[in-house]
């Protein structure tokens, strides 16, 4: 460590190293954070100058709000289904990556492409797949299935939201689990192979337990991405059809910047993140516990 | 010997099948890719009778229309403006301050610490509205690339800085050391020697920050008001507001606006796959 004497000398290395990024990050993010919290417990509409405090009644409408409940439990299912299924897709693509494929960088490559295009070009591609591409193939093959727009079934929206999400995510969660992979020291391998060990017994005994880092990485971005989904979401379905793809984010942006209803949309956005921070960090805290020592 | 032979012998069929599969769900993944390829090529008319084809009329104005249509040329530079200097800029000040945060042990500098690495558990949308309020209707900053940008530092600051301080743990001081007695004053120490010593963790985060601030939608929308400011996310969001039934037109536009990434990932690939992975681990 380097000593330093005076305060003044202390202070000057501080504002020239840290000084910039320390005014801006308070100012960015501390701050309107803090302030956030503040705005939750106002009346204000956004457009009035004066507002007042009015404690906790933010929180009581959002909690009798029965579209927020409806849009939270969508998400909710939204962000399991899309969970659970990146992170197998991305761990079965990653284990045939690691086993001597021909291209095995093409095709890495390959699964990694939707991770590069922003949301709303993905969404606005899928749009054009599923109410145009995908309904010509079910009219001309007689399938049920596709002869109507997912995106204009209540039912079905929500699925072409996690199948554009899932085909986005997988590719880039796909690389951090070969990252991990290729970690494995080998003669582990040879030595369950000399054992005996079927390919089943490898997977569970040696690989998933010290893929136990990568998961940890992986469902916490997947769950943090999946929560705060807005682009594809509004790309895709905008919400529709009839709300039933409204998912939190754009429930609050709607709330906030449409409704006008700053107060109750900011309570919405801070019981956001009371869940997402809670939900995060319990799965870091769990899944680390089944990390186990090399 | 024998069970080497068996591994191998039931190896080749599942080997096979194994790269059957692989390129099978390859093509299912760039699939749509390629009906925009092939659709922004085509007029109206065939897409609706045949969107999976290659036949029908080629309509190569459509690239034409849909590049002055959706003003390509200000969204690409206005994104390529915002993107180059916020990466740089967030380069150059998270590097410094974590170089300070892990040599100047003081308290203040660890609960500053703390607090960037805790505030990324911050959903955006948690700040998105007191944001707008501070910076649009009290200081009336909004509707400019610059605040952008100050903002892009702002959110991009807290990872940044957690990466590099998790690297330079590992260089060692004595270096830094040597350079103080030899006369070189701090600032001098740092981008002589320890910066260039920073190269791969600079180029993660080059890339992590790259594809963030590229493809970023809410945060500009909220931020950039007027046609002119308008990055390539939101010129291609608006254009397809307009035109939305034109396919051949809305295809040429979103196979314009991939472009750009595509080339960056094919001049970088080796960069950017490392990248992903390194990213994530630290």
């Amino acid at each position: 460590m380097i000593t330093e004497k005076g305060f003044c000398a202390k202070l000057k290395t501080f504002l020239i190293f840290a000084g910039p990024t320390t005014f801006v990050f308070l100012s960015v993010v501390i701050i309107p954070f803090l302030f956030g919290i503040y705005l939750s417990l106002t009346n204000w509409d956004g457009i009035a100058s004066a507002y007042r405090f009015i404690g906790l009644q933010n929180y009581l409408t959002v909690f009798r709000d029965q579209l927020f409940w409806k849009s939270f439990f969508l998400t909710l299912k939204y962000v399991f289904s899309t969970v659970v299924l990146v992170n197998v897709i991305a761990f079965v693509l990653a284990y045939l990556l690691t086993r001597g494929v021909k291209g095995e960088n093409f095709l890495r490559a390959g699964f990694f492409v939707p991770n590069l295009i922003g949301g709303i070009v993905l969404g606005l591609i899928w749009h054009f797949v599923f109410s145009r591409v995908l309904v010509f193939i079910g009219k001309s093959l007689n399938l049920s299935l596709f002869s109507y727009s997912w995106l204009a079934n209540p039912q079905k929206a929500l699925w072409a939201l996690v199948i554009v999400s899932v085909w986005q995510y997988s590719g880039y969660m796909m690389l951090i689990h070969i990252a991990g992979l290729v970690n494995i020291p080998k003669e582990l391998f040879e030595a369950a192979i000399i054992d005996g060990a079927s390919a089943g017994q490898r997977i569970r005994r040696i690989i998933l337990p010290l893929m136990v880092p990568s998961f940890v990485v992986t469902l916490f971005l997947t769950l943090q991405r999946s929560f705060m989904v807005y682009d594809v979401n509004l790309a895709l379905t905008d919400g529709g059809p009839f709300r039933s793809t409204e998912l939190i984010s754009m429930h609050v942006y709607k709330k906030a910047f449409l409704a006008q209803e700053y107060g109750i949309g900011q309570a919405q956005a801070f019981f956001l993140f009371i869940i997402v921070a809670a939900i995060t960090l319990a799965q870091v805290y769990f899944t680390k516990k089944w990390e186990v020592e090399m | 010997m024998q069970f080497t032979v068996k591994e191998k012998k039931g190896g080749s069929i599942l080997r096979s099948s194994r790269h059957l599969l692989l390129y099978l769900v390859l093509l299912i993944y760039l699939f749509p890719f390629y009906l925009v390829v092939i659709n922004a090529f085509k007029d109206r008319r065939s897409i609706i009778l045949n969107p999976l084809g290659i036949g029908g009329a080629v309509k190569l104005t459509n690239f034409v229309e849909a590049f002055t249509k959706m003003n390509y040329w200000q969204g690409f530079w206005n994104s390529l403006v915002i993107t180059a200097l916020s990466v740089l800029i967030i380069a150059f000040f998270s590097s410094m301050t974590a170089y300070y945060f892990l040599r100047y042990k003081g308290k203040l500098n660890k609960i500053l610490f703390f607090m960037m690495v805790a505030s990324m558990l911050i959903p955006f949308q948690s700040i998105m509205i007191p944001l707008v309020r501070i910076y649009g209707s009290t200081l009336k900053l909004l509707d400019n690339k610059w605040i952008l940008i100050y903002m892009y530092l702002g959110f991009g600051s807290s990872l940044s800085v957690f990466v590099y301080h998790g690297f330079m743990k590992s260089i060692s001081v004595e270096l830094e050391e040597a350079a103080l007695v030899d006369g070189c004053t701090q600032i001098q120490t740092f981008f002589k020697i320890v910066f260039p010593l920073l190269r791969p963790t600079t180029i993660t985060l080059v890339v992590l920050n790259v594809l963030w601030i590229w493809n970023d939608f809410l945060l500009p929308s909220l931020v950039l008001i007027s046609k002119a400011n308008r990055t390539l996310p939101l010129s291609t969001f608006y254009f397809h507001g307009t035109y939305t039934s034109d396919y051949g037109l809305l295809m040429a536009g979103l196979l314009l606006t991939i472009l750009p990434v595509i080339a960056f990932f094919i001049l970088m690939q080796k960069h950017v796959i490392s990248g992903m992975m390194q990213g994530a681990i630290k």
